[in-house]
């Protein structure tokens, strides 16, 4: 007995790349977008401070899952219409923008404030300051957490099979539909997501481990 | 782009808001409270001396930290029913959340237990404490007490985490606006009124255990200090 067919792998691995496209596009979009949040968090002005530190807040305090609602079945009823793919993107980059924001603020502060004052006394201005002087060292700071949420984000994506895009939970299920093998069908799922995330998390581990070297 | 925002279709459903913001509650304690044992045993099980225990909960918590929610949920709602195992979607979501929420907590614990000075232990067994001694008094409170903010956002980010087990249709928020959304077509109101019971599900989670820490943590109480 075969557990499944060559059209069915294919449909897994088909679900496979998907989790994947997905995951990039919510690193990359919620990552430009975090490095915003995160720059105003810190520099602007006081009312925008507040002003993105509420939207993280809102963000942080509301279910991926209602906000990917909110962009799948919301906007249409507004009149903008989505598929699930632009829908699914879209809801994880803003989520992923508030909390890759708050870790990279975190990092930015903890640079020592010394070192903005010596870039001033130097006579750069505050682009160069923050190009030169600052960034660099909180991108060192920020590489291990930010690794550790590529995690995060590649587990959240399971959940766009909820507003119907087919990616490796969704393929799974799919699939179950017509095998009626749940255990099987669903420990193959687990551990094609294990194989994409367990690099992550040993490669984070190790980003810290010799962070943590360097800064003894 | 113009569009009307009516608030009244969703709002006659109430008392199914309500009865979805107890089941999210009922849900989230349930995994908070055996979620907490779980991890605070498995904790225990990886700093413990004996080696091949550190390597069963050591491979549970990486199984479960790097796999999805979802698929856990579906594996025990789906995959236990499948074997002979047949229980209910409340039933399913809690035992998925537990399991998941063990291996966290267990991790955010073991970095409390290791972050206790060897001195502390080493005094500890010069008074002739035995070991079980050793751990209810002298680790595990200031091991929790340390790592407690960690857990408070663990057990927050749980709460918003169950709205997951909506997809097994455990009647719980998201499932409830779900339902009415697809009752009313008012999807947009019917989202944004469950996120907004989310943050204050949230926030009273937080107070919650604020309030907790002056109960756990007599220590802070009396030397005034913040968790």
């Amino acid at each position: 007995m075969t557990l499944l067919s060559g059209a069915q792998v294919h449909f897994l691995f088909q679900g496979l790349w998907w989790t994947v496209v997905l995951s990039v596009m919510a690193f990359v979009g919620g990552g430009l977008l975090g490095f915003v949040v995160a720059i105003l968090r810190v520099y602007g002005p006081a009312f925008v401070r507040n002003l993105t530190m509420l939207y993280i807040k809102l963000v942080q305090g509301t279910p991926l899952l209602v906000l990917l609602s909110l962009t799948y079945f919301g906007l249409p009823t507004m009149g903008v219409t989505i598929d699930p793919l632009t829908a699914a993107g879209l809801g994880l980059s803003i989520y992923v923008s508030a909390y890759l924001g708050e870790i990279w603020r975190g990092c930015i502060e903890s640079v020592p404030r010394t070192q903005s004052e010596a870039a001033e006394c130097l006579a750069l201005n505050w682009r160069q300051r923050l190009v030169h002087v600052i960034l660099p060292q909180a991108v060192k700071i920020a590489t291990p957490s930010t690794v550790g949420f590529m995690v995060q984000i590649v587990k959240n994506t399971s959940l766009a099979s909820a507003i119907g895009f087919v990616e490796l939970a969704r393929a799974g299920q799919v699939i179950n539909n017509s095998t009626f093998q749940p255990f099987v069908t669903f420990m193959l799922i687990a551990a094609l997501y294990f194989a994409l995330c367990y690099p992550l998390s040993v490669w984070s581990r190790r980003l810290e481990r010799k962070f943590h070297v360097a800064n003894r | 782009m113009r569009y009307e925002f009516d608030f009244s279709a969703p709002l006659t459903y109430w008392p199914d808001f309500v009865a979805g913001a107890a089941t999210t509650l009922g849900l989230s304690m349930v995994a908070t409270v055996f979620g907490f044992l779980l991890g605070v045993l498995c904790a225990l099980g990886t700093t413990g001396r004996s080696a091949w225990v550190a390597r069963v909960c050591n491979v549970y918590v990486e199984t479960i930290r790097n796999t999805p929610l979802l698929v856990q949920i579906f594996i025990v709602y789906f995959g236990l029913a499948s074997v002979g195992f047949k229980v209910d979607a409340f039933t399913a979501a809690a035992a998925a959340l537990v399991i998941n929420v063990g291996a966290y907590t267990s991790e955010i614990v073991r970095a409390g237990i290791q972050s206790i000075n060897p001195g502390q232990l080493e005094a500890a067994e010069c008074l002739g404490l035995s070991r079980r001694q050793v751990l209810t008094h002298v680790v595990l409170p200031p091991a929790i007490e340390r790592v407690y903010p960690s857990l408070t956002s663990q057990y927050v980010l749980l709460m918003l985490a169950s709205s997951i087990t909506s997809q097994i249709s455990a009647e719980e928020l998201t499932a409830v606006a779900n339902r009415i959304q697809s009752d009313t077509f008012r999807s947009v109101e019917t989202y944004l009124l469950v996120a907004a019971a989310y943050l204050a599900l949230s926030l009273v989670m937080r107070v919650a255990f604020w309030g907790a820490s002056y109960v756990a943590f007599p220590r802070r109480r009396r030397t005034g200090t913040t968790v």
